[in-house]
């Protein structure tokens, strides 16, 4: 298993004084940039430590937040790509549903891929809802969009030998030619986000990564519905290195401060959907079917224990986050023994993108909250072995209902870079 | 009487099929309705009934109307609508839009009046009339349903739903509304800024009909629009806001009706 250190390099601060938005339209005044300056020299000081410490990186952007600062992934992704010797970096995600213009993604993550001499990770995401609002891309058919700029996006990446026109639905160039080329053959790993099992059937036949953000016990179906789309289309299963789950991670020696962390982490569920309400579900983000329900009052389930009991994962305690296997947390220990139960829940779960990281959190918390996992966790992370995949995905097909049977999906605004596509 | 919950006639136009009624005999009248769909048009397409055949279709994306492939723009639409015209075979077309469904009658009026005899466009949206920063057309997709509903309507009780008690199809009818509309107006805001340039074209006789109270758009930009369209007249209708066919059916149609028999 490989584990990502992961922090939203929050402007926290505002936290407590956001007159009910801390996106879109909280007043940038409220940033000091003082403040910011240190905060991101903090928080790279904390990716470099993770490096040394033997971990991977992950990094994402978002837009007009105190959430997030890193408003375009490839500063932090060229910084790090710099000062960090060994771990791979992840970006999860580059929103291009909403980006203007892919070839400019691709010429930037193929010189990041080269500085960092081949450790990129490209994670691509449709965006979150709030973003269109603040991008002004149109929120309806933004799928069609992110096929279309992911399909670019490998052909530019693949293409060394030619020059190529490109004139689709979206997009138009004429002389695609990028400098520099990529380091990774034929291009740097790709991952995305869904929660959506429809979506998740096309992933596992694209063969991506798929990474799933806080989706605790309704994991499992999207993931089978991975492996059915994986075997069908390949003839085998896919490894457990093709799954990525989001969790958030507060370990320390004592139960108390391990609590104590926990609860400052869950910072960032509580903070994360502060947004205007109109801003959270734009048109098209989800089915007019859905919108209908959703208009009627009816709210699709969020959040579930192991057992079953539904849970809100904005405001819920340190210990039902635990047990909906969105937070690990407690002594190591328990939180290899959590980690591992949920991987087992899964059918096998190879990258674990841990958030180290969030909210209050000191600097310090957070120093030894990484050291820890690294020296204590990480190591009996690595031995533990993962399920058979041929037998689980096997189950899968088994399994499969008819389709007609629709999983309670994620709402798409809930979630960190969640559901490239709810639909 | 909904729509929804009777069969309502369809028609194909260039393998789309759409929903449309007809009522009332006499001149035809092409009605185009606003974002907010047919439904609540039906009290004034029965008021104009009576001196009229009306035709409302229910936009492509909206109701239960398909939506063709790579339609995205009322641009798109106006194509569509023209290819309906000549399907229908309809000549001396009274055209009467309301918001979205006024853009929509200026950009088919912009490209052919042919089939038209008279314009009537009411609360038009379309045109960029202010400079780069000024909003001429409040972001309604800012707003919450309430926050819009005081904004758009002069008794705001005339525009709130019950969703708990309307007919499914009613309620997916709003939720389609709501996608069809962002999908056509999110990027340029509710206008097409090619637009105003091509409207000294409409050389038709055109009324301009403004629900005094809209705060979504201003009476100013309402006579900005009518002053860009060759002898435009422009009519204040009151107690109504962005949707006067809504608010007050019977003067909306009886100013419609009294423009088209010459007065």
């Amino acid at each position: 298993m490989r584990v990502y250190q992961f922090t939203e390099q929050p402007y926290y601060p505002t936290w407590n004084d956001h007159a009910g938005s801390l996106r879109v339209n909280l007043l940038n005044r409220k940033c000091d940039p003082r403040v910011a300056a240190d905060l991101f020299h903090r928080y790279y000081d904390e990716w470099q430590l993770a490096d040394g410490l033997g971990l991977d990186i992950m990094l994402n952007e978002h837009h007009q937040t105190a959430t997030c600062m890193s408003s375009t992934v490839v500063v932090g992704l060229s910084v790090l790509s710099r000062i960090t010797k060994n771990a791979r970096l992840l970006v999860l995600g580059y929103p291009i549903g909403h980006r203007p213009d892919p070839l400019r993604v691709a010429e930037e993550l193929s010189t990041i891929d080269v500085i960092s001499r081949g450790r990129l990770d490209m994670g691509f995401i449709k965006g979150v809802p709030y973003e269109f609002p603040a991008s002004n891309q149109n929120p309806v058919a933004v799928m069609d969009r992110f096929w279309e700029a992911l399909d670019f996006i490998i052909k530019a990446m693949t293409t060394h030998d030619e020059i190529f026109n490109w004139e689709g639905a979206y997009f138009h160039y004429r002389q695609v030619n990028v400098w520099p080329r990529v380091w990774q053959e034929p291009h740097p790993p790709i991952w995305t986000t869904t929660g959506s099992t429809t979506q998740a059937r096309i992933l596992g036949e694209r063969g991506y990564v798929m990474a799933t953000l806080g989706s605790g016990y309704n994991t499992r179906p999207l993931y089978d519905s991975y492996r059915r789309g994986h075997l069908a289309k390949w003839g085998r299963a896919p490894g457990p290195d093709r799954f990525a789950y989001l969790g958030l991670v507060a370990v320390a020696n004592d139960k108390d401060e391990a609590r104590k962390r926990g609860d400052l982490v869950a910072g960032y569920l509580r903070s994360s959907s502060i947004v205007h309400v109109p801003f959270r579900n734009p048109p098209g983000f989800l089915s007019p079917e859905d919108n209908a329900r959703l208009m009627r009052g009816v709210m699709p389930p969020r959040s579930y224990t192991k057992d079953r009991r539904v849970i809100d994962m904005r405001s819920a305690s340190v210990e039902d986050l635990v047990a909906a296997g969105i937070l690990f947390c407690g002594r190591p220990d328990e939180v290899y023994d959590q980690i591992v139960d949920f991987c087992d829940y899964c059918g096998g779960m190879g990258n674990l993108l841990m958030m180290g990281h969030a909210g209050f959190l000191t600097h310090e918390q957070t120093v030894d909250n990484l050291s820890l996992f690294a020296r204590e966790v990480y190591p009996r992370l690595k031995a533990w072995r993962q399920p058979d995949a041929e037998r689980i995905a096997a189950e899968a097909v088994a399994a499969e209902k008819p389709a007609a049977a629709r999983v309670a999906s994620v709402r798409a605004g809930d979630l960190v870079d969640a559901t490239i596509s709810a639909r | 009487m909904s729509l929804t919950e009777a069969a309502t006639p369809s028609l194909v136009v260039s393998g789309t099929r759409i929903d449309i009624i007809e009522r009332g005999a006499g001149r035809p009248l092409l009605f185009l309705h606003a974002e907010n769909g047919i439904e609540p048009a039906l009290g004034a397409i029965e008021a104009l009934a009576k001196g009229a055949r009306v035709i409302a279709p229910t936009h492509p994306g909206y109701g239960r109307s398909e939506l063709p492939k790579g339609m995205r723009s009322v641009d798109d639409l106006s194509y569509f609508y023209l290819d309906l015209l000549d399907q229908l075979d309809l000549r001396d077309v009274a055209l009467v839009g309301v918001s979205l469904g006024a853009w929509l009658a200026a950009e088919i009026a912009v490209k052919s009046t042919t089939r038209l005899s008279k314009l009537v466009m009411a609360n038009a949206v379309g045109i960029k009339v202010g400079d780069r920063e000024t909003r001429d057309i409040i972001d309604i997709f800012a707003l919450t349903e309430k926050e819009f509903i005081e904004i758009a309507y002069c008794d705001p009780a005339a525009g709130r739903r019950d969703y708990k008690a309307l007919p499914d199809a009613e309620v997916l009818a709003a939720a389609r509304a709501r996608e069809a509309t962002a999908r056509f107006a999110w990027n340029p805001y509710f206008h097409n800024p090619q637009l105003k340039s091509r409207l000294h074209r409409i050389r038709i006789p055109t009324l301009l009909l403004w629900g005094a109270h809209d705060r979504m758009l201003s009476e100013a930009y309402g006579r900005a629009y009518a002053a860009l369209i060759p002898g435009a007249r422009f009519e204040p209708i009151e107690r109504a806001g962005h949707f006067p066919h809504q608010e007050q059916p019977k003067v909306f149609a009886e100013k419609v009706l009294a423009f088209l028999g010459g007065k």
